[in-house]
């Protein structure tokens, strides 16, 4: 199970928050001039990274606020955790995890 | 049930070097990759074709899956799709020459609310008209099929009933793969393992091969089949996929004498089981909510489906787990698979399959084949194209193919 720092509550189990996917995906400025291809690619289609990736979550069971953190979804390890609204730090200079991450990965079969 | 299983083959195929160039390259090694190399060589005389696997033969979700084999899927595609794979698995171990334990056990996919009952009727209604087997049962009946399972009206989620789909059933995943390997190779197809892609060439618009940890190989044709790494090849290519990868677990128990005579899906308490052929039960549930690629999940989801299970089979309650393990599954948005010709010419994606893409396998291979071959779709698949996604017919089985993806 994660452990995921509530960047209000600290830090919590994985079980008490709900994922929301990429972070910074921004709503068309001008939805009017969308083609059907671009429509499709805003709906549709995220990034998928493997890696260092920008999503959501928010914090469902607790102060049920969204936040945003940038996690390697290799390791699992989170490397940021940021307000929801701030651009996304530059994780290459970040140096330790946050947080310790899977507390079950021990026996974990790769 | 008593079946024992096949004998480990002796090595059935050759380990060739890779070639400079080939008619057509098919990236991954698992089930899909393998089925379709050998409709390739079967159907349309392609034999001078390689299948590049990074790790080992089906080492990937083919021989980490729960083997569940069904096509009651709701929607006509769907259902178009997945019965005839589920013909195509009634011919193969014949047409195969290789008995892989493919066992008509029938699978029950239980309701537990009145929004339950009156979405699996409907399925079932639908499956009727769509020539899939299909029944209704009532508690009882269940019990019937099913002797272990809890119809007490005590649990918090009662089993109200089930729908049953008589020749569904299960198989033995890794069998299942060496007896493609075989006739692939016996056709004159290279299955080239410990070959990993890191590279897809175009010139333009067009595919002309790919570069590989054993040398660059020329090809016109690239077909990928990997599962779980389908947006990490695209991006090799330059294009985009609506894919999302997540880790999917599974685990079994100890050996016990039979018990468990068909498969059971719940998808309101998420959790899956059946007895394999040697005696483990195995189980699974759904995805890990986040994005992964590391072929591990959470312990809760675990914890989640034995609770699940122990409630509905009281008596797995002393039974211990042995093992657990996960592997990276690809989801599109409406939980269908993507079978289909890309933007760059001769580039082409079989992915998306998710959670349920062992059942697909012949289906996938037949179909795929047909589209590297002509460079269009066969008629089963012409629906599951890319373009769905820009034209919005897409095919939602969210929840109406009896499971959560
Ligand atoms: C726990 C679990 C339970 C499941 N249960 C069921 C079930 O009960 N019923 C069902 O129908 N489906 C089930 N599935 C889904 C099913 O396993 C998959 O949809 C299906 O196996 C995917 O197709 P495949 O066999 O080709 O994938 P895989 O076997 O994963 O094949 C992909 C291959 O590509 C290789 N590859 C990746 N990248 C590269 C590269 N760069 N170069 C070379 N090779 C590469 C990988 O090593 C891998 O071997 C389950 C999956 C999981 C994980
Ligand atoms: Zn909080």
């Amino acid at each position: 199970m994660l452990l995921i720092s509530c960047p209000n509550c600290g830090p919590r189990d994985e079980t008490e928050f709900h994922y929301g996917g990429q972070a910074h995906v921004e709503y068309p400025k001008d939805p009017h001039a969308l083609s059907d291809r671009e429509w499709a690619q805003f709906l549709f289609y995220r990034d998928n990274d493997r890696g260092a990736y920008a999503e959501r979550w928010s914090h469902s069971l607790g102060c049920r606020k969204w936040f945003n953190a940038v996690r390697d979804t290799v390791t699992y390890d989170f490397i940021a955790v940021y307000p929801m609204g701030q651009a996304r730090p530059d994780t290459h200079a970040a140096a330790a995890p946050q947080t310790s991450s899977t507390t079950e990965s021990e026996g974990a079969v790769r | 049930m008593a079946d024992l299983p096949p004998e480990h083959p002796d090595f059935l195929w050759r380990n060739p070097e890779p070639k400079k160039s080939y008619e057509a390259v098919i990236i991954g090694g698992g089930g899909h990759g393998l089925a379709t190399a050998y409709y390739l060589a079967k159907n349309h005389g392609m034999t001078n074709i390689a299948i590049l696997e990074r790790g080992w033969l089906a080492g990937g979700n083919m021989a980490r899956n729960t083997t569940i084999i069904r096509s009651n899927y709701l929607w006509d595609e769907s259902a178009a799709m997945y019965e005839k794979s589920l013909k195509l698995w009634e011919q193969l171990p014949e047409e195969l020459d290789y008995d892989f334990l493919f066992s008509q056990r029938g699978v029950l996919n239980l309701a537990h609310t009145l929004q339950d009952v009156r979405e699996s009727q409907r399925r079932v209604n639908a499956n009727a008209l769509n020539g899939v087997d299909a029944e209704w049962l009532d508690p009882k009946q269940v019990k019937e099929v099913c002797p272990i399972i809890n119809i007490g009206d005590d649990l918090r989620y009662p089993v109200m009933g089930a729908t049953f789909q008589p020749r569904a059933g299960i198989a033995k995943h890794d069998h299942v793969a060496w007896a493609f390997a075989r006739k692939c190779d016996e056709m004159g197809v290279d299955i080239i393992q410990n070959c990993e892609v890191t590279g897809i060439e175009r010139i333009g618009d067009k595919v002309v091969g790919v570069q590989t940890t054993r040398g660059d190989i020329a090809t016109e044709k690239v077909a990928m089949c990997v599962a779980g790494d389908s947006s990490v090849l695209a991006d090799m290519a330059g294009i985009r996929l609506p894919i999302q990868s997540h880790p999917l677990q599974a685990l079994v128990s100890e050996l016990f004498e039979p018990v468990h005579p068909t498969v059971v899906m719940s998808n309101h308490v998420h959790v899956y089981v059946s007895q394999a052929h040697k005696g483990e039960l195995v189980m699974g549930a759904g995805v890990d909510s986040y994005n992964g690629y590391g072929q591990r999940g959470g312990f809760h989801v675990i914890e989640e489906q034995l609770a699940a299970a122990v409630e509905l089979f009281p008596i797995f309650a002393r039974a211990h787990v042995l093992r657990t393990w996960g592997g990276i599954v690809d989801v599109t948005l409406d939980a269908s698979p993507i079978v289909s010709k890309t933007e760059v010419d001769g580039l082409y994606a079989n992915c998306g399959w998710g959670t349920g893409g062992f059942k697909g396998t012949p289906a996938a291979g037949l179909t795929f084949a047909h589209t590297i071959a002509n460079d269009e779709p066969h008629p089963l698949n012409a629906p599951y194209a890319l373009d769905r996604f820009e034209t919005g017919h897409l095919i939602d089985e969210h929840g109406a193919a009896a499971v959560a993806h």
